[in-house]
């Protein structure tokens, strides 16, 4: 019974010992010893980063406000960016006016807007939630529109016969044929999420610190153990909320939907 | 004076500069099965459109005597997200029925196409055959007087295809429904049809008419004689020549 999930697991564990191995190769093997704090050996960036309790807790707090950002501009992004794509799905003239503002939110510097940001809306929660809305809004409109015109012609015109209403219309079929493209679309935007947070963090400097503050921290003080382990908390972080996505598409729409089955 | 559901006269229709259908004059009789066929391109599935309209004509006349209409694609059309009763359930759906008639309604027909053992199924796990009889089935639960079928066994292969033609045989003897039969087909044309128009290539126009005269209800045996081997040289050459 263990041994398919001990044969599925090794190949990624072989992996994972071989990237570590690199790493203390790397510190013990190329660095000097006066110049190992560039790249301190796993061991030493575990303990530093979580079992000296003063920098366990700072980091646990950062992921914990960088979660926290990043689930509230997350969540503001699919309402508002689901009710984007649905408008512009209703009517070619909305579509063209919408579109452009869209492809902003894709193209424009982040960074450049930052500052301005900050300017009108303070360098708090409110303005990091706001850079990441701007972030992780594109995949989400892009995709949930794509879904909703996926509908072929002769579904339509087969709801056309029987003169279904505009409500008929999206909520029986373009909305549930959307789904799958949703939540591809939510994937994608749940890393931009965290990314956004963490942009914002790091250029405001100010405010409440997430991991982004502590990472520009870290680094102003060279402290090179606590800077890893708060880069890798942020990874786990992308990590797990692209897994949780996965899951939950595969839970609500795997069952029909082959890009989401197997 | 036959009893006729719908009626073309002279009906032309252009899309822009292009002409689709040009002077066409078909009438069809309550229970008639009439299959057409053509080259792709003729505008015979603009001729189903037009019937149930969702097309308009250029010009000509039209009449029709009824708004039950089914219509079958050549894709199934199923929602992926509805289980196959679920599908057969729709458009009685849409048409507001009670639900308990729709229940009842789709038991039977469940039944009657032969898909009892897969109801709870997604069309994802159905084969394309499977999810045609699904699809006819939708249909069927709004007992429609007119029957449009646009080439709905054209993705199939032979083999489910001639099974098919046979169960849909044994629906037209049980339902009586009129049907306008689009296909590429000669052979499933004749096999199901009591009269067969054929088309020209662009702009579509009828280039030859042959009545069927194999009696109801079809045995799929007469696919297999003589005569219909001689009548199907004969439409198959009407169809070669204007293509």
């Amino acid at each position: 019974m263990i041994y398919p999930v001990l044969k599925k697991s090794i190949p990624p564990l072989l992996v994972f010992f071989f990237v570590i191995g690199i790493h203390y190769s790397i510190t013990y093997g190329f660095l000097e010893p006066t110049r190992r704090f560039l790249l301190p050996p796993p061991h030493s960036i575990i303990y530093e980063g979580f079992f000296v309790p003063k920098h366990r807790e700072e980091i646990l707090r950062g992921l914990f406000l960088t979660t926290k950002v990043s689930f509230i501009g997350l969540s503001i992004a699919f309402v508002l960016g689901f009710s984007v794509a649905l408008l512009m799905s209703q009517a070619k003239w909305i579509e063209r006016s919408l579109y452009p503002w869209a492809v902003f939110t894709q193209t424009v510097p982040i960074l450049a807007l930052v500052p301005i940001i900050g300017f009108w809306f303070g360098f708090d929660i409110l303005a990091r939630i706001i850079v990441v809305v701007i972030i992780s809004i594109f995949p989400i409109i892009i995709n949930t529109q794509t879904g909703l015109n996926g509908a072929s012609k002769n579904l339509h015109d087969l709801l056309t016969l029987h003169k279904a209403s505009r409500w008929t219309r999206a909520t029986k079929l373009m909305i549930p044929y959307a789904l799958p493209q949703v939540f591809t679309g939510l994937r994608t935007s749940a890393g931009l999420a965290i990314i956004g947070s963490i942009v914002g963090d790091f250029f405001f400097g100010r405010g409440s610190p997430g991991l982004g503050m502590l990472l520009k921290v870290y680094s102003s003080r060279l402290r090179t153990e606590e800077l890893l382990s708060a880069t890798f908390m942020a990874c786990l972080l992308g990590i797990t909320v692209f897994w949780f996505f996965s899951y939950l598409g595969k839970k609500l729409v795997g069952h029909w939907s082959e890009a989401w089955s197997s | 004076m036959a009893d006729k559901l719908i009626t073309f006269d002279n009906v032309s229709k252009n899309f822009g500069a292009i002409k689709a259908l040009e002077n066409v004059n078909i009438s069809v009789d309550t229970g008639e099965f009439l299959a057409l066929v053509g080259p792709s391109g003729c505008g015979k599935s603009t001729i189903l459109r037009i019937a149930s309209g969702l097309d308009e004509i250029s010009s000509g006349t039209l009449k029709t005597r009824t708004s039950k209409i089914g219509y079958v694609f050549q894709d199934s059309t199923l929602m992926p997200w509805r289980t196959v009763r679920k599908n057969i359930e729709f458009l009685a759906e849409l048409e507001k029925i009670d639900k308990q008639i729709i229940k009842n309604k789709t038991n039977d027909i469940i039944e009657l196409v032969g898909l009892q053992d897969f109801t709870e199924h997604y069309p994802i796990a159905l084969s394309g055959g499977m999810k045609m009889r699904a699809s006819l089935a939708r249909s069927l639960v709004l007992e429609p007087e007119l029957f449009l079928f646009d080439e709905p066994f054209g993705a199939l292969d032979l083999i489910t295809r001639g099974k098919l033609n046979v169960d849909l045989m044994q629906l037209y003897n049980s339902k009586k429904f009129t049907s306008l039969f689009v296909t590429h087909s000669v052979e499933e044309a004749l096999f199901l049809s009591s009269r067969v128009l054929v088309f020209s290539g662009r702009p579509g126009k009828i280039v030859g008419e042959f009545t069927v005269p194999f009696k109801y209800p079809r045995a799929s045996e007469i696919r297999y004689s003589s005569e219909f081997a001689e009548l199907s040289g004969k439409v198959g050459r009407v169809l070669e020549k204007f293509s």
